[in-house]
């Protein structure tokens, strides 16, 4: 190679999550180029929703890092031609039980958020058409999240790793590390050529395992299969919020392989309402299922009996990266200097990313994180034997 | 047909191939359920004016004809004996693969908001091919409408598209439309192909295996002289002019590259512009079902078997040949379905003359493939204010701005970041113009669903089978 490619920083992933750890980096002056071996946001990222939801989390490292993010989001979206560019809408959620007996249930859950920063109004069954006109009648009640908000994912990596100011190298598979004398990582072999720098931050998303592998460290990312069900365009005002049913929860946080589902309904920018998602271990299986988004639009059309009469015209389907603990890593990885890890965000990591994209700058830079890591160290997962 | 449990082959389309492949199944014993979307048989080629406009001599719009009726005979006759049942209005959204069957689920009514299914031990795919048109300046205007537009409002509603038409674009279905529009009465101001079918010569000796189809070629040339059509080849309409409608087009010589020669342009004053870029498979219930796709249609073995144990898949959907094509691939698969459900081996014998024709067909088609293409850099004339897809207002400046601008360098990444092909019709019209202009490959998109289906369908009770076949 001719002309040596070098930065500070190489982003491998063009996610939500590498945008986000190449604005923040880039921001704190260090020169970044963002490599991905397809377009922006072909993996993950563009295969989701934009739910950025503090309501769905429980107390704990999770939940402090999506208030963390929220507040970074406020920011992005208050940068000029950047929250519209984005379609992000802070338009709250609402989480609704089908009987008065979950509304104590979820009471519960929702002082334990309140003692973390967690805005939770409690809503009366007799409120519910206040807030969304056409929700089913005879719910329970529920509860309204004011900080719950949205964006369009593949606008939002595509916006910011823009705005950053990144070199993107999209079409460039990284196939290998480059390491020193001193067996730290010193860059990325591509089928594109090397790039050399003294830090390489792993945003594959789904493929973290992969990737960490080509650097000799284990990390035992996984895909949970996700269907979403889109509709045609339905008038502004059908759905207003993002409405789940609290069951959503659990669902979240279980450890079954099996095919499980609540449905969160949201309206777009543009018109269509989307309903998502299932939640199954199925590896990377693409085949569509008719199961799966019969369970979503039944979830749906029983929150939202208008809906029995609008189309879906498309579902698409995609692979969350998740780990046993359900807790992404973030930080430098000390079996190996040099790389840094930021994947594994499972079904979060719209709302996730820029909070993970700060602290991975903070790393870089050598600024203490505002977040403790310990809980997202990349080496707690007990250790299998890794083929040097 | 006696009392016995018996299998039923579920044939989706009733076009030449659906047709064909349901009667040569029946006539071997098979239970057959045609389901199509149309109102009456036909499908594409066969399309007839609707009973009640009360038509007196619609053979005057079709060649072939005497086909149609020998076929529409046996299949009438089947229909009376109760061994073909034909599903008129049915949209199929989804094929469903059970443990040993399918389930084809439908959508009927005037707004197709209700369901209807049929369960069926086989499935011949015979959806036909739909209508390619490349984006140019203008082409959103009323008075703008593809070729098979043009001809389908004559075969089926008998009305002109308008008085004055070009036909323009490339592919050899652009004859019969041109030749239907001037035999109705309507003035074609110019027929413009931006192939050069001269050409063709290089494929002399399949041309020559191919009697019947050079003589149909021939009688529209003639038919369009006789009418004194001007035809151009080697030209392609620039630009489409009008404010509330269409009012002219400006045509352009194409040089040697496919790009437009400076100075050629000449404005045709005209009401319709009648255009089509050849026609593409409907691929979508294969592919859902996880049928390999070859480039842009259903892969078939010589049985017209796809690699889905249980699918066949027969006519345009598997490439584009036209009707007599469509009818020996129909032939084939059914005598196929027939063997594999009776449990006998199946004799090629049996079809050899349809095979014959299958592959002298296949090759002609395939040549005329080499010649018949839009200029090659038909992109570098669609200005930035072009809308390309209409479903969500998109521009081709939009488009590349979202491959220059924001990274996008697949068909799905420019649809997710410009909603292009998001819309109702899914990028089934705007996909290949949007690749084009994006200078990305047009892969088929995944599109689970081959129709829009209500939410409460698709909520409602999987084992409804009101229609489980006999
Ligand atoms: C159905 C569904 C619904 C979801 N809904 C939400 C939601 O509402 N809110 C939310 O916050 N999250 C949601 N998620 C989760 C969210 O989409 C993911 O957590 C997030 O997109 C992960 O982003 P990422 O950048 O880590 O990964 P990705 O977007 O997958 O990016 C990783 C990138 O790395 C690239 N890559 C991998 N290996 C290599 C290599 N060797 N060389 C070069 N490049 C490589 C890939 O091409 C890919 O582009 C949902 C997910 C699904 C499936
Ligand atoms: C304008 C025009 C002119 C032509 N001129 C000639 C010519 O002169 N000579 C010639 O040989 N060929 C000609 N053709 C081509 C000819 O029409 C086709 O080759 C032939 O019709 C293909 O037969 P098929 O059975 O594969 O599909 P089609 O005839 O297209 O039939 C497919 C059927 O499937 C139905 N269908 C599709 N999807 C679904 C679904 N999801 N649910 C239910 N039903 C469905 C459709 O409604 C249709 O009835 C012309 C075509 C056009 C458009």
């Amino acid at each position: 190679m001719s002309n040596r490619l070098t930065c500070d920083v190489v982003v491998v992933g063009a996610g939500m999550v590498g945008a986000a750890c190449a604005l923040y980096a880039a921001r704190s002056g260090l020169r970044v180029i963002v490599v991905d071996r397809g377009p922006v946001a072909g993996g993950t990222t563009g295969a989701g929703e934009g739910n950025l939801l503090v309501s769905d989390k429980e107390p704990g490292p999770e939940l402090s890092l999506a208030l963390y993010s929220g507040r970074l989001w406020q920011d992005v979206a208050a940068e000029p031609g950047l929250g519209e560019a984005i379609e992000f809408e802070p338009k709250g959620g609402l989480m609704v039980v089908s009987d008065p007996d979950g509304l104590h249930a979820l009471e519960t859950f929702a002082a334990g958020q309140r003692a973390e920063g967690v805005e939770a109004v409690p809503v009366a069954a007799d409120a519910l058409h206040g807030l969304e006109p056409h929700l089913a009648d005879g719910l329970g009640g529920g509860m309204y999240y004011p900080q719950d908000c949205q964006v369009m994912p593949t606008l939002a990596a595509a916006h910011l790793i823009r705005r950053s100011g990144a070199d993107l190298r999209t079409g460039r598979a990284v196939t290998g590390v480059l390491r020193g004398a001193d067996g730290r990582l010193t860059g990325v072999r591509t089928d594109g050529g090397d790039i050399h720098a003294p830090a390489v931050v792993n945003a594959t998303g789904t493929w973290g395992g992969e990737f960490a592998a080509l650097a000799g460290v284990h990390l035992p990312v996984l895909p949970r299969r996700g269907f979403v069900l889109v509709t045609e365009p339905l008038p502004a005002g059908t759905v207003r919020h993002k409405v789940y049913d609290a069951d959503y929860v659990a669902n979240v946080a279980s450890d079954s392989a099996a095919l499980q589902s609540s449905a969160v309904v949201e309206s777009t920018a543009a018109g269509p309402v989307l309903i998502g998602a299932t939640r199954e271990r199925v590896g990377f299986d693409r085949t569509f299922s008719l199961p799966a988004a019969r369970i979503l639009a039944a979830q749906a059309t029983a929150l939202f009996p208008v809906l029995g009469r609008a189309r879906a015209i498309r579902s698409y389907l995609g692979f969350r990266p998740y780990l046993p603990d359900h807790l992404p890593v973030i930080g430098p990885d000390a079996r190996l200097p040099g790389l840094y890890h930021a994947c594994g965000h499972e079904g979060a990591g719209i709302g996730l990313s820029l909070g993970t994209g700060q602290l991975i700058a903070q790393s870089l830079t050598g600024t203490t994180p505002d977040l403790d890591l310990a809980p997202f160290r990349p080496d707690r997962f007990p250790a299998e034997e890794v083929p040097r | 047909m006696g009392g016995t449990e018996q299998h039923t082959l579920v044939v989706i389309g009733a076009g030449p191939a659906g047709i064909a492949a349901a009667l040569a199944a029946a006539d071997a014993g098979v239970r057959v359920t045609i389901v199509d979307s149309a109102p009456q048989a036909g499908g594409q080629f066969y399309r007839r004016p609707a009973a009640g406009l009360g038509a007196r001599r619609p053979q005057a719009l079709h060649h072939a004809w005497g086909t149609w009726e020998s076929l529409n005979a046996r299949l009438q006759a089947h229909i009376a004996a109760d061994r073909i049942r034909h599903l008129t209005d049915h949209h199929v959204w989804f094929v469903e693969r059970l443990e040993t069957a399918f389930t084809v689920h439908a959508l009927v009514g005037p707004e197709q908001t209700d369901p209807d299914t049929v369960t069926a031990d086989a499935v011949v795919l015979a959806t036909g091919g739909y209508e390619k048109v490349l984006p140019f300046p203008g082409w959103t205007l009323p008075g703008v409408v593809t070729a098979g537009g043009a001809q389908a409002m004559l075969k089926g509603g008998l009305v002109l598209p308008g008085r004055t038409v070009v036909v323009a674009g490339t592919g050899p279905l652009l004859m019969p439309v041109a030749a239907g529009l001037a035999a109705a009465g309507a003035t074609i101001a110019a027929y413009i192909e931006s192939a050069d079918p001269k050409s063709l010569v290089r494929h002399a000796s399949t041309l020559a295996r191919n009697p019947a189809k050079l003589a149909e070629g021939a009688q529209y040339g003639a038919a369009l002289a006789r009418h004194g059509v001007p035809v151009r080849m080697r030209h392609t309409v620039v630009r489409a002019h009008g404010t509330a409608r269409l009012e002219a087009v400006t045509v352009a010589a194409l040089d040697a590259e496919g790009r437009i020669r400076p100075g050629t342009g000449r404005r045709i004053a005209c009401d319709t512009l009648a255009v089509g870029h050849g026609m593409l498979p409907h691929t979508d219930l294969a592919e859902t079902l996880g049928c390999a796709l070859d480039g842009v249609r259903v892969a078939v073995d010589a049985e017209q078997r796809t690699d889905v144990p249980g699918i066949w898949a027969a006519g345009e959907a598997t490439g584009i040949g036209g009707a007599v094509l469509s009818l020996a691939e129909g032939e084939i698969a059914g005598h196929s379905v027939a063997a594999q459900l009776q449990g006998t081996d199946p004799d090629p014998r049996g079809w050899s003359a349809a095979a014959k024709t299958r592959s002298r067909l296949r090759a002609f088609f395939a040549a005329i493939d080499t010649v018949y293409a839009p200029p090659a850099h038909w992109p570098e004339s669609v200005t930035d204010e072009t809308v390309l897809c209409r479903c969500e207002e998109v521009t081709a400046g939009e488009i590349r701005e979202a491959v220059e601008g924001l990274g996008a360098g697949d068909l799905r990444t420019v649809k997710l970041l410009t909603r292009a092909g998001m819309g109702w019709c899914q990028g089934r019209i705007c996909a290949p113009g949007v690749a084009g202009v994006a200078g990305c490959p047009a892969d088929t998109a995944r599109r689970p669903f081959a129709r829009p289906v209500p939410l409460g369908v698709l909520a409602g009770p999987a084992d409804t089978e009101p229609n489980r076949h006999h």
